[in-house]
């Protein structure tokens, strides 16, 4: 799933600016899962920016609505006509949510509320963590099925640097060597030779590199 | 075959036990701080490595000042990192440091930014080290860019790589020594070694699988200034390996002696090393203390010349 975060509530406030009528517009998507942007959240959000502007004595008028999915125009249309009694938009959304909101928003203007980190799997309860990059090359079958690219602070392709140091990575913060994973998952799968095979230089043009990526099926057209 | 034109691959080539040391580019733009170093070093060893923004803080460039070292009569080992350019700029800084003389190249992957003054900055990883050595190779032997276009005008390199025995997966350091080998790294400089039987064991793996015939193996030394920076690198620096022994003998000294230990078990340990079968010189990594360099040398018995 998409993985995001709520933004300090000072950063969105700053935004606001004096905005007095403002569409809370959580998404059932990803971010519910994630625990960032769904209807609890939208609740919670609207609370807090009632309180915090009650305490400079501003008041404001809050909409509230959570959405099947933002990332998908055919779940906006409702939205976007009650939109129009407000201000801003101030979508929950992953970046891709809020930009198509803010694609099909017209003169109104629509702003985040949360920072998106990545795409990535539930941990346990309450922590998620970065599995893919969207490098749109995947060379999970060359790797035991755990990604260089992401789980390497360098995206290393051809083993650990020098950092790895008791399955954990330079960086910190109790990152595991994504390399140490490999090499373990490499050798409980009887496939610890694949690691001596050279991993030539990566085709980034299937990356962000090679500038925004589309993805388009003739046949669901 | 033509005569090469780095005099650390004619030293090797000829068998003798070759010693390189680092020295480090200044925070700023003055010459005089290398040309310093180069009067340090000058004589005592075969090459000297300019390390490239290493741990992530900037320096003047290692090209630059491999340059001005050069121009002291000291010849360079350029170490470049995948961490700040792409294979474009890699490519192109290999070629204007042929172009200015400098021909020994040190492929790494580079310290991760977060170590160093700019850990906001991007990093960039389009290739990693053994990706690099394979890159420099292929532009020496074949003339040809890492795209497949023709260069005009192939660089003259002897081209190294790093190895650290100390590093995890253990199991995983011999392969990866292989690795590079197969990418075309003909000579390796390790990181400092002050646990002996660890690196002895490393070494055995290499020996199983022949790699110390297939490249040169320059064993790591760093002198240890003083206790502090031996509790330092014990616990602080990931991949460093400093035993309790030597730890404790640190603590056994006066401050003001801890110096000369250090340099006394750097000697000890060179002494041992040049016993290792397949170790075929040392590389000095005397950090931000370059006056060590002639001294160690001396007492080690390897006085070039």
């Amino acid at each position: 799933m998409i993985l995001a975060e709520l933004k300090p509530i000072e950063e969105i406030l700053s935004y606001l600016g004096g905005a007095e009528r403002v569409l809370l517009v959580g998404c059932h998507g990803c971010v519910t899962v994630c625990g960032a942007g769904g209807q609890k959240e939208v609740d919670l959000l609207a609370d807090t920016l009632e309180l915090a502007l009650k305490a400079r004595s501003q008041t404001i008028k809050i909409g509230k609505r959570t959405l099947e999915r933002q990332c998908d125009a055919e779940f906006l249309t409702e939205m976007l006509q009650e939109a129009k009694q407000f201000d801003v938009i101030l979508s929950l959304a992953c970046g891709a949510g809020v930009q198509l909101v803010a694609e099909k928003a017209g003169s109104l203007r629509v702003l985040p509320a949360l920072n998106t980190t990545s795409i990535g799997v539930a941990e346990q309860k309450g922590q998620w963590g970065e599995r893919c990059q969207a490098c749109g090359d995947c060379k999970l079958p060359l790797t035991g099925g755990i990604c260089p690219v992401t789980r390497c602070s360098k995206s290393l392709l051809n083993g650990p640097c020098g950092g790895s140091s008791q399955g954990l990575c330079e960086i910190g913060n109790g990152t595991p060597c994504g390399w140490q994973l490999i090499i373990d998952r490499l050798e409980a799968t009887g496939c610890l030779d694949q690691y001596e095979t050279i991993l030539e230089p990566a085709d980034w043009s299937s990356a962000r590199d090679g500038g925004p990526r589309k993805l388009i099926r003739e046949d669901l057209k | 075959m033509s005569p090469v034109k780095s005099n650390l691959q004619a030293v090797l080539q000829a068998g003798k036990f070759a010693v390189t040391a680092e020295a480090g580019p200044p925070r700023g733009v003055r010459p005089e701080v290398l040309r310093d170093k180069a009067r340090i070093l000058k004589g005592w060893v075969d090459a000297c490595n300019v390390t490239d923004n290493q741990t992530s803080v900037v320096r003047l460039c290692s090209l630059a000042a491999c340059k001005i070292l050069q121009d002291e009569g000291q010849e360079t080992v350029m170490q470049m990192v995948c961490r700040d350019r792409n294979r474009i700029a890699a490519q192109s800084d290999i070629l204007g440091a042929a172009a200015l003389g400098i021909h020994n190249l040190l492929c790494l992957s580079g310290d991760h930014q977060v170590f160093g003054d700019h850990p906001q900055a991007k990093n960039v990883f389009d290739i990693d080290s053994i990706q690099l050595l394979n890159i420099a190779t292929r532009m020496r032997d074949e003339s040809k860019f890492a795209g497949g276009k023709d260069i005009d005008g192939a660089p003259d390199l002897f081209i190294g790589a790093s190895a650290n025995p100390f590093a995890d997966p253990f199991k995983i350091q011999v392969p990866r020594l292989a690795k590079k080998v197969a990418a075309g790294a003909q000579f390796i400089q390790t990181q400092s070694i002050f646990d002996l039987e660890k690196f002895k064991e490393w070494m055995n793996g290499v020996r199983d699988r022949g790699l110390h015939e297939q490249t040169a193996i320059l064993a790591g030394i760093t002198p240890i200034k003083s206790l502090r920076m031996a509790e330092y690198m014990a616990t602080n620096v990931a991949g460093m390996d400093v035993p309790d022994a030597i730890l404790e003998r640190m603590r056994g000294v006066d401050k003001k002696e801890q110096k000369q230990e250090g340099i006394k078990i750097a000697v000890e340990t060179i002494q041992q090393l040049r016993e290792v079968e397949g170790v075929r010189g040392i590389h000095i990594m005397a950090i931000e203390w370059e006056e060590a360099v002639p001294e160690i040398v001396q007492q080690a018995g390897l006085v070039r010349g």
